[in-house]
């Protein structure tokens, strides 16, 4: 097993729960949402060695003690900016020549 | 059997009274009516000790920025004599880039001033980041509870990035699945920890805005030589327009007309887990701004000290692809790279200037950070990846969710009155709904009713006898 599924006691670690069934949740909900549990996702430090998918016990940083399936060790942030969005990559140049005109006295396009 | 979720919500009057030191049952007049100024009093700070409270916590005092080019770009799209100055109070510059740290700083000051050991929000905006900051600053523990991701464990890149700030602040971050069940687990771990609740709605969090219309009328009034003739807000939960208007009220610019801005995101249903990732914007839009306002006590306070429908002048509406644009625009006209959700009024303040003269002025009461996932871009690039249309067009064929339509030309935005006088009889009804059945509303009541919506009393009563009749 490699090390990216085995967590150590003390790994900054994530664990998954279900924090309300379908039929405990409120019952003001959309279909699609009431149909679906509740879940949730806490980081915090591992209490014990565990492969992900495991139950583990994890010491958060306020200090909780918070249960669930392991999902994740060491888990990071990859959100980025993508690429430019071409119905943009105009907007720069286009305004700039707008103004230049309207400052020039030949206002309007 | 009581769920157990019945059985937190059934304690949650008791578990808030505790989470927040205060006690709002001594403020009800009736089952209609309520004493607001008496409870935004309550804390007995007055502005000059907000503003203490504020400079030590490294908040407020941020640059307001004259916009040349933004508005000789209406100036180009004008009548003859018309195209207002346009003005924005850059309130990124705040510690944790928003407006949002004037809120997070006076409840974490409460909150340290009464003992608490830690604070608990339910947020996935700006606010996390502020309260995680001012926290990190004051030594107090903080747990933010998100609405992250849908069902399929898929999350806008916006809230994923304010997952990754408030935890880079410290804070113990949960996320949660799509759900207003949110405030339940807030509510929950208030009981179990003991925390103050940090809540947005709280007169606390309120006041802390009104710095922030102060510090305009006065910048303004060094600036121009007067208040500005008009303030365009961002507008969500409500908290932006009440603080910021009643700042400019004590301020003394009580001339200067309240407009209001939101996203248009009808026909999207904001605890769907299928219209979750498909919004493009996590706040500023209309799924929080129309609810709120028609009925601000649905909030996680018993009664929410933001109630913009005392202050707003006017309403207006922008789409999600004008307000890409003009985020585009803000970064290559005037170097101010900003969070897209916060330049919603930036938006209908360039579509709104056209009307106004030359010698009026605009200010843009607040922008927000960027950065990875918060970004136009980024937002963009998700939309298309959950299905979402992105083309160039004509923004009123917008459609929220199923296409973002990009304008290709600045005359193209164009934002739209909403109207308040629904909203008003919206609110009425709500609140009217709200008392007993048998409960005939007093002359009080019409009074409470009447400012609570800014209409004289005989307009709140006949509204008042109209639902009574429905």
């Amino acid at each position: 097993m490699s090390d990216q599924e085995r967590c150590k006691a003390g790994d900054w670690v994530e664990v998954e729960s279900i924090l309300l069934e379908p039929a405990d949740r409120s019952k003001n909900l959309p279909p699609d949402t009431a149909a679906q549990p509740l879940r949730m996702w806490v980081k915090g430090f591992a209490q014990a060695d565990a492969v992900v998918g495991e139950e583990l016990t994890v010491q958060t940083v306020t200090g909780r003690i918070v249960g669930g399936a392991l999902s994740e060790i060491n888990p990071g942030y990859f959100h980025t900016f993508g690429k430019p969005i071409p119905e943009l990559v105009h907007v720069g140049t286009d305004l700039r020549e707008r103004l230049a005109a309207y400052r020039a006295g030949k206002a309007g396009v | 059997m009581a769920t157990r979720f019945d059985q937190i919500m059934s304690r949650r009057g008791e578990i808030m009274r505790r989470a927040l030191g205060m006690d709002y049952s001594k403020f009800e007049r009736s089952p209609i009516a309520f004493d607001y100024e008496g409870m935004m009093g309550d804390h007995g700070y007055s502005l000059d000790d907000i503003k203490r409270i504020q400079t030590e916590a490294g908040v407020g005092d941020t640059p307001l920025l004259e916009l040349r080019n933004i508005t000789d770009l209406a100036r180009s799209m004008s009548a003859a004599g018309m195209g207002a100055r346009i003005f924005v109070k850059d309130e990124a510059a705040n510690l944790a880039g928003a407006f949002k740290d004037r809120r997070a700083s006076v409840s974490i000051h409460v909150a340290k001033e009464k003992g608490y050991e830690g604070v608990i929000a339910a947020t996935s905006g700006n606010y996390g980041a502020a309260v995680s900051s001012q926290a990190a600053r004051y030594g107090l523990k903080c747990i933010i509870c998100q609405e992250t991701f849908d069902s399929r464990h898929i999350g806008q890149p916006e809230i994923i990035e304010k997952s990754r700030i408030c935890e880079a602040y410290g804070a113990e971050v949960i996320q949660m699945t799509v759900g207003p069940e949110l405030f339940f687990h807030m509510v929950e771990l208030l009981d179990q920890t003991g925390y103050f609740a940090a809540s947005l709605y709280s007169s606390f969090g309120v006041s802390g805005i009104e710095t922030l219309g102060l510090e305009i009328a006065n910048e303004m009034r060094a600036l121009t030589g007067a208040p500005p003739t008009v303030c365009m807000i961002t507008h969500a939960g409500g908290g932006n327009t009440t603080g910021t208007a009643r700042g400019l009220k004590r301020a003394g610019a009580t001339e200067t007309q309240i407009v209001s801005a939101s996203v248009d995101l009808s026909g999207l249903h904001m605890a769907s887990d299928h219209d979750f990732n498909r919004k493009s914007f996590t706040t500023g839009h209309t799924g929080f701004g129309v609810p709120f306002a028609t009925w601000p006590d649905r909030a996680d306070v018993p009664r929410n000290a933001a109630r913009p429908l005392r202050y707003i002048d006017r309403y207006l509406t922008v789409t999600q692809g004008e307000v890409f644009y003009i985020t585009e625009a803000m970064s290559k006209l005037e170097g101010l790279e900003r969070g897209p959700a916060g330049n919603t009024a930036m938006t209908a303040a360039v579509s709104l200037a056209r009307e106004l003269p030359r010698e009026a002025t605009l200010v843009v009461q607040e922008t927000e950070y960027t950065g990875a996932g918060k970004h136009h871009w980024a937002q963009l690039n998700f939309a298309r990846e959950m299905g979402v249309e992105v083309r160039l067009g004509d923004p009123a064929e917008n459609k929220p969710g199923t296409v973002i339509v990009i304008p290709e030309r600045p005359e193209q935005i164009q934002a739209k009155d909403f109207d308040l006088d629904r909203m008003r009889r919206s609110y009425i009804r709500n609140a009217v709904k709200a008392a007993p059945a048998d409960y005939e509303p007093s002359a009080a009541d019409i009074e409470f009713l009447a400012a609570d919506t800014n209409i004289d009393t005989e307009t709140a009563a006949r509204l008042v006898r109209e639902v009574k009749e429905a």
